[in-house]
């Protein structure tokens, strides 16, 4: 009999074996994997039952829908959302125009300079208290303060929803400014700079993507609003291009009144203005991607 | 500051330098000594000591630190060298609470006085940092940033100090081609030149370093501390290093921290245990703790 040689090489198995550890790793990764698609059924069905129930009102005659005046009656086929796209445009451009800035402001202050202090502690508690007010009392809140005033317009429509955005851009935006590294402020001082010439070079463009993505969720939320306008915007049919004069229109208040007719050429029109909507809301966001990329990047 | 005559006191103890560790031995020469000596002070720190909130970080630490020298600070890890390097640029005035008590002199104006302003001094008094922190801008712009920020508008001037200053930090021919790219796509080693050119890029007096080699392999590292040694002509160098080696290499002066245990409140605070010409040091410390801490046997 020869002695077992010591120098000869052992067959081992790496093969994983089956225990409880990977049986429950196998049934998270299904659970995941099934939440993952729970949540994309109803994104899928809403963008599927808009393209097919819209895109034959919206670019059945391209582009007279999205040109054309809301007909006044009712069962009057075809026409178009022209005043609504105008009107939505100038209702969020102008929201965005005071919310996004004062909102960035506002959250460099919290951030930067009042920290931890009663009043700092004081604005971002009654932030907190402004993204709980439903948009229907700021509607009537900006139709007593502004409306009754001036009459309708686009502008009133901006108020309100600049109301709305202004708390989501103001924590957005102080999230953000959280995250840059402190590493990126002590760089800029040990060099000499000013505190607020830090924020403005090192501190903001750091945190721009981020900020920039959290207007955009401000924006698209503001932009799908429609309890607000009722009362400020008013009701118009034809284009108005003024943002402070003359009762307006928007898309979002557009579907609601198509969508409630009786008639189907009125429905139609509304499938037609919410497919516009959401391919509004997608080319502002892709807009926005592409311009903070190119910035990023210089 | 420390005479011919303790030093000749303290190596009367033992008849001839023992070898510790794997230190060189490094032979000190009267000479060479008397030179360090004579070169104009710049900080003077009189019993500093610096608190985060209520704790005291460090206490009671003295000691000048001369112009156009290598001043290293060495000891075990929570001994206040950082924590004291930088209260010599006011850097713990954007830590919330964060406070400096006894003096810091710099060319005798008290940098904690009325009306020093925190900016003012750290244009003067530059820091590198641990982990390299360049901006995430182009490598151009991360050397351009100190000058544009004190006012430099003019693109040929801007130009040459990028040169000048990638040049001083030995990088130029490495990034000359690609200035435009990102800072951040760099190496390592890169990166912490990189920032060191962006630190001299606004000329300052005394550029401080908080353990700059300690992320950088062993050839970064000895570019790093070449570098020290050329630029100690033009600025003023105070270096924290956990690496002893190092110290020795590069440092004309070693100041050595330790924690002590308080026993009244239980806390560790650091303090300046010695403070000497490096060669001295490292041949012949004075304090028993110094010689235990540089020959490997704690720390």
């Amino acid at each position: 009999m020869t002695p077992p040689d010591p120098t000869a090489v052992q067959p081992i198995d790496l093969r994983a074996r089956m225990s409880w550890r990977v049986i429950v790793n196998h049934a998270m990764t299904a659970a995941m994997l099934g939440a993952v698609v729970l949540i994309a059924i109803p994104l899928v069905l809403v963008l599927w039952s808009l393209l097919a129930r819209g895109a034959s009102a919206a670019f059945a005659d391209f582009p007279a829908f999205f040109t054309k005046d809301i007909p006044h009656m009712d069962t009057q086929p075809g026409g178009g959302m022209g005043p609504a796209i105008v009107g939505t445009l100038l209702v969020t451009g102008g929201a965005a125009l005071l919310a996004i800035p004062l909102g960035i402001l506002g959250a460099v202050y919290l951030h930067e300079y009042g920290k931890s202090s009663t009043f700092a502690r004081l604005v971002r508690f009654l932030s907190v208290v402004m993204t709980g007010v439903p948009s229907i009392v700021m509607g009537l809140f900006v139709y007593i303060m502004w409306t009754m005033r001036f009459g309708y317009s686009a502008f009133g429509g901006s108020i309100a929803m600049a109301c709305l955005m202004l708390p989501v851009v103001i924590r957005a935006t102080e999230q953000m400014l959280e995250l840059v590294p402190a590493h990126l402020r002590e760089a800029s001082y040990a060099l000499g700079t000013t505190k607020s010439r830090t924020i403005v070079t090192v501190v903001l463009p750091a945190a721009l993507p981020g900020i920039v993505s959290g207007c955009l969720l401000a924006v698209a939320r503001a932009a799908g609003e429609t309890a607000p306008l009722l009362f400020t915007v008013g009701a118009a049919s034809e284009i108005n291009a003024s943002l402070f004069s003359g009762a307006n229109t928007a898309l979002s208040a557009q579907i609601f009144a198509n969508a409630t007719s009786s008639f189907p050429e009125a429905q139609d029109r509304a499938w037609g203005a919410a497919l516009t909507l959401v391919l509004l809301t997608f080319a502002i966001t892709l807009i926005a991607r592409v311009f903070t990329a190119r910035i990023v990047k210089r | 500051m420390v005479t011919e005559a303790t030093a000749s006191t303290a190596s009367s103890t033992s008849a001839s330098p023992r070898p510790r560790g794997n230190v060189p031995i490094v032979e000190v020469r009267p000479s060479m000594v008397a030179m360090l000596d004579t070169a104009p002070v710049v900080f003077e720190l009189a019993d500093v000591e610096v608190f985060y909130g209520a704790f005291r970080a460090v206490r009671g630490v003295t000691m000048n630190i001369q112009k156009n020298q290598i001043t290293a600070f060495i000891g075990p890890s929570g001994c206040g060298k950082t924590t004291v390097l930088r209260s010599l640029n006011r850097m713990h005035d954007v830590i919330p609470g964060a406070r400096v008590a006894g003096q810091v002199r710099y060319h005798g104006v008290d940098l904690y006085g009325a009306g020093v302003s925190p900016t003012e001094v750290r244009r003067r008094i530059g820091m590198v940092f641990q982990k390299p922190n360049p901006f995430p801008k182009s490598i151009y712009d991360n050397i351009a940033f100190g000058p544009r920020v004190n006012g430099v508008r003019d693109k040929a001037k801007l130009d040459e100090i990028v040169e000048k200053s990638l040049r001083g930090a030995a990088l130029w021919d490495e990034v000359k081609d690609r200035l435009r790219s990102s800072a951040q796509g760099m190496s390592g080693g890169q990166q912490q030149r990189l920032c060191i050119a962006r630190t001299i890029a606004v000329e300052p007096e005394v550029v401080l370093m908080d353990e700059p080699c300690s992320a950088l392999d062993p050839i970064a590292t000895a570019r790093v501390e070449e570098l020290m040694r050329e630029l100690k002509h033009r600025f003023t160098i105070v270096i924290v290093t956990h690496n002893m080696q190092q110290a020795a290499r590069v440092s004309d002066r070693t100041a050595f921290f330790t924690a002590e245990l308080d026993s009244k409140t239980e806390q560790r605070t650091g303090q300046l245990v010695e403070y000497d010409v490096t060669s001295k040091m490292f041949s012949n410390p004075r304090d028993e703790r110094t010689e235990n801490y540089i020959t490997g046997r704690f720390g």
